[in-house]
């Protein structure tokens, strides 16, 4: 990924495209999944809840963006996103329903 | 990407920081302007009296006048507030004896009319408005920028001031995993050796104020908490404006006030109370108010003092019976107390005015960071010594990125010394004056673009630097020309702001001469540009920086 590289493939540049999307919209949207569950679990009352979670999305979301900049395969870093959004919602769902019922 | 942690940290470092690096430098600047903004806007308000010596005065006796002309005009009121004269450390500066108090809501308002008065501390008797001082941005509109930038919806500037801090979080955190050994590397510098010595720079000013950059960033994000996150509360609460309205409510408690009057209980045993325990002229208000359901009471509550801002100690009496009533519950729990603390570190709010010059010289630093960040990823990829004037010869991309440098880490500051120099510059009675001020600035600074466009940037470089450093040396003889307020006079006085205001505009002019003549030095062009050859020919890094 050095600068100095005299060509610089379209593919490679594809590949950094596609890993800078995964790690700051995936990772974003994972973070905020992550965060409404953890609001959900965060044993205080529940604006307070979600108060604390928010404030430590900020943490989350490093943690979660420079992993997917050190990931091998871009691939995994998608997978992990995409999947890991869903089943935090899915859960966060599951319990606010539960919560609720 | 099969690379070691430190490289691919290295690597999103880089780029991350040069993504981010021109807008965190604006921020950095106008933010550490910050930290004096109620000086800069005295300065920026010459018409305002110098400052006197507060006479002492006798709280009960003040508050007997306030209550009287309270009773007067808001004899049924939702509650009432008066301020004692006193010093306080958040506003930074010296509150007068005013009173104030808010109408009861008409059905289907949250909140009545709040008015408030200046009281004359002998008589009571109510002074009329301060004149007004010129109409200028002030220290405040150059703060504001740090977060709300200049000429963009307010929604947009602090979205983009966030992705730009949340990005700088990562460099920082990127930029600490890069360095194997932070502490050995804080001692080194190997001065004159070009791209190491841009790097040990870098180094040792980002290792110097690591825990306030650290600090200075989350708390930044914190502050725009929910426009930043919002997932949370839009997902368990709602995102319109009721949604909103009912999370607050859950989360601050709701408070209706049922209308009060003038307390029975005797006020001057429980000022005694309160000075007392916090020591005369700590006093800062008087409350008078009824939640809903409860019983009338009176707070008394400290100069806000300490981390938490938000909530100085306070004294609660019966209004009726002057019994001591128990401390209220802090609201939020927690989750609020630990951002107010961190609202406070952020603005320093805590702070005397000597750990105002730390937050000051921290925000400084942070400029140096940016700065030498910035110039760091032009020096490893320049081809050729800036001094021997070939920058055509390189990469557009590389090009741009020096332009940038130029106008912002030279132009800025003299953009910075434009907007002072307008404030006295322009007419007084000129319309929309405070709007021509700001117009001032990004006028200079854009043409500090133009400029580094235009001059060979060795050139640019060195002229924009000196024309900063005189820019501000002249502040204090611009001021003197055009008011009354000069250094004579504020010195001889002892009015420390308005002369340490001066005082440090030279204190800026000197130290960018000195930064002026270094570069001179550095780029002083060659006899022979063979004898020395350009920073390609520099033994490679051992720091990874890719």
């Amino acid at each position: 990924m050095s600068s100095r590289s005299k060509e610089v493939s379209a593919r490679h540049r594809w590949t950094v495209a596609s890993r800078v999307a995964a790690a700051l919209l995936g990772g974003y949207a994972l973070t905020s999944a992550a965060t409404v569950l953890l609001a959900l679990l965060w044993p205080i009352p529940r604006a307070q809840g979600v108060f604390a979670a928010s404030m430590l999305g900020f943490t989350i979301y490093t943690i979660v963006v420079l992993w997917a900049f050190h990931c091998p395969s871009v691939k995994r870093v998608w997978i992990v996103m995409l999947v890991g959004t869903a089943g935090l919602s899915v859960l966060a769902w599951l319990l606010n329903a539960g919560g609720a019922a | 990407m099969k690379e070691t942690l430190r490289q691919t940290m290295a690597w999103l470092h880089t780029w991350v920081g040069l993504v981010a690096g021109w807008v965190l430098f604006f921020v950095f600047v106008t933010g550490t302007a910050g930290y004096f903004q109620q000086e800069i806007t005295r300065w920026m308000e010459p018409e305002r009296p110098l400052e006197v010596a507060p006479a002492p005065y006798d709280a009960a006796e003040l508050t007997g006048l306030a209550m009287r002309r309270l009773d007067e005009v808001a004899p049924v009121a939702a509650s009432w507030s008066i301020t004692l004269p006193h010093q306080e450390a958040s506003r930074r500066g010296w509150n007068d004896f005013s009173i104030r108090w808010e109408e009861m809501p008409r059905p289907g308002h949250d909140f009545g009319a709040s008015s408030s008065e200046r009281l004359d501390p002998a008589t009571g008797a109510v002074l009329p408005p301060e004149a007004e001082p010129r109409d200028t941005a002030g220290g405040f509109g150059l703060y504001r920028m740090h977060y709300s930038l200049h000429y963009l919806p307010y929604d947009w500037a602090i979205r983009i001031v966030g992705i730009a801090t949340m990005l700088m979080l990562l460099a920082i955190v990127s930029g600490v995993i890069t360095h194997k050994k932070i502490i050995r590397d804080f001692f080194t510098f190997r001065p004159g050796k070009g791209q190491r010595s841009w790097l040990d720079a870098h180094n040792a000013v980002s290792v110097m104020a690591l825990p306030f950059f650290l600090m200075i960033t989350y708390t930044g994000l914190v502050f725009f908490l929910f426009q930043y996150m919002p997932a949370g509360r839009d997902m368990l609460y709602g995102a319109d404006d009721d949604s909103v309205d009912a999370y607050y409510e859950e989360l601050y408690g709701e408070h209706e006030h049922a209308a009060i009057g003038r307390p029975a209980a005797s006020i001057a045993p429980l000022l005694k109370q309160a000075e007392a325990d916090w020591g005369k002229g700590n006093l800062a208000s008087i409350v008078v108010e009824r939640h809903k359901g409860e019983e009338p009471e009176i707070v008394l509550s400290r100069a806000r003092m300490g981390l938490d801002q938000y909530n100085p100690p306070q004294l609660r009496f019966h209004a009726e019976t002057g019994a001591r009533l128990p401390d209220e519950p802090r609201e939020g729990g927690a989750p609020v107390a630990t951002a107010n603390v961190m609202y406070g570190l952020h603005e320093g709010r805590f702070a005397d005015i000597w750990g105002r010059w730390v937050y000051f010289a921290a925000g400084l630093l942070g400029c140096g960071m940016i700065g030498t960040g910035l110039t760091l990823w032009t020096v490893k990829r320049r081809r050729r010594h800036l001094s021997e004037e070939r920058e055509a010869d390189e990469h557009p991309g590389l090009r741009l990125v020096e332009v940038l440098n130029v106008a912002t880490i030279a132009g800025l500051p003299l953009a910075v010394a434009a907007f002072f120099w307008a404030n006295r510059l322009l007419p007084v009675e000129m319309a929309d004056r405070a709007a021509w001020e700001f117009h001032s600035l990004f006028a200079v600074w854009l043409g500090t673009l133009f400029y580094a466009l235009g001059r060979p940037l060795r050139r640019a470089w060195i002229e924009l630097l000196w024309a900063t450093s005189a820019a501000f040396a002249l502040i204090p003889i611009v001021n003197a020309l055009t008011t009354d307020r000069h250094l004579g006079v504020t010195l001889a006085q002892g009015d420390w702001v308005l002369a340490g205001f001066d005082l440090t505009m030279l204190g800026l002019g000197g130290a960018f001469a000195f930064t002026a003549v270094k570069v001179t030095r550095r780029l002083k062009p060659r006899i022979s540009s063979a004898q020395e050859p350009a920073a390609v020919s520099e033994p490679p890094l051992q720091e990874s920086h890719a």
